[in-house]
């Protein structure tokens, strides 16, 4: 079982520059069609400055230097016990081609349900880009069964 | 592509459903490259299993994605707000998902519309995958 004294870690700052080679990758693997996230061409004839992130894609920022294994290590839980339950995100700002996002997360909350044999921990992200604007916001919850 | 008309959406109306092909290991290789989530419960098989599963299993952010397309399809990204899943059950390798949205509030503030919509991912079976809210604000 987890620690509930591991509510309020925080982990260490993750860097990431967001290039469109990463964003066609990201949303061709997605299925995605819309010309916005593969061509700048018309991504800028719609207003943007350049390609920009499809709404799931801070994902790749969390997945960097194999962040989420070490999260999860790091708070003593087997890899093959852990399910993602839930996610959310706040967009205050779109994210582009060319910008990098910084991310800081903390654990925020640890509880368990159905007789203590599911144990809940949820995950609070801030992303933050290079003009120090917050750009995004997300809650993870990850379970893992005993 | 963005043809919907958010300013004539009313409560009760719902997103084109967008079907997604069946899903195969290659989706799944495919996108642990594209995200870096190389779990293997997602992409080796003796893995799956001795952490009780039949076969590995979709990634649960990838089904979001899907998910996203739907509302993304016919409403500009830009008047996203809010976006929220919840995963109800593990998608398997075969699963053909539907991605289906639906209207719930409508609120006019001055020049600002908001939207809320309720989401929802099924597969073949008609067995829940996800279901999921988005807060929409256009101008």
């Amino acid at each position: 079982m987890l620690n509930e004294s591991l509510i309020k870690k925080k982990f260490p700052p993750v860097i990431f520059n967001i290039n469109s080679e990463r964003i066609r990758l990201f949303s061709k693997a997605t299925g995605e069609t819309n010309p916005v996230y593969f061509n700048k061409r018309i991504a800028k004839s719609k207003g943007y400055p350049s390609l920009i992130t499809p709404p799931t894609f801070l994902t790749v920022v969390v997945n960097e230097v194999n962040y989420p294994f070490k999260y999860i290590s790091d708070v003593g839980i087997d890899l093959n016990r852990i399910l993602h339950a839930g996610q959310n995100y706040r967009y205050h700002h779109l994210i582009y081609a060319g910008d990098t996002i910084t991310m800081e997360s903390q654990i925020i909350d640890i509880y368990t349900k159905k007789n203590r044999t599911l144990q809940f921990l949820e995950f609070k992200s801030l992303y933050t880009n290079q003009n120090n604007q917050l750009v995004s916001e997300s809650n993870s919850t990850l379970v893992a069964r005993f | 592509m963005v043809s919907f008309d958010i300013n004539r959406i009313k409560v009760g109306d719902s997103l084109p459903e967008l079907i997604i092909r069946p899903i195969t290991q290659s989706t799944l290789s495919k996108y642990a490259e594209a995200s870096g989530d190389h779990n293997p419960i997602h992409l080796d098989f003796e893995f799956a299993q001795k952490a009780g599963l039949p076969n590995v299993i979709a990634h649960g952010m990838l089904i979001m994605s899907y998910l996203a397309q739907a509302i993304t399809n016919h409403i500009d990204q830009c008047n996203i707000k809010e976006y929220g899943v919840k995963f109800s059950s593990m998608t398997n390798i075969g699963d053909s998902l539907t991605c289906s949205g639906l209207v719930t509030q409508v609120n006019q503030v001055d020049s600002e519309r908001q939207l809320k919509l309720k989401l929802l991912v099924s597969n073949q079976h008609n067995d829940e995958k996800l279901v999921g809210y988005a807060n929409i604000v256009s101008y």
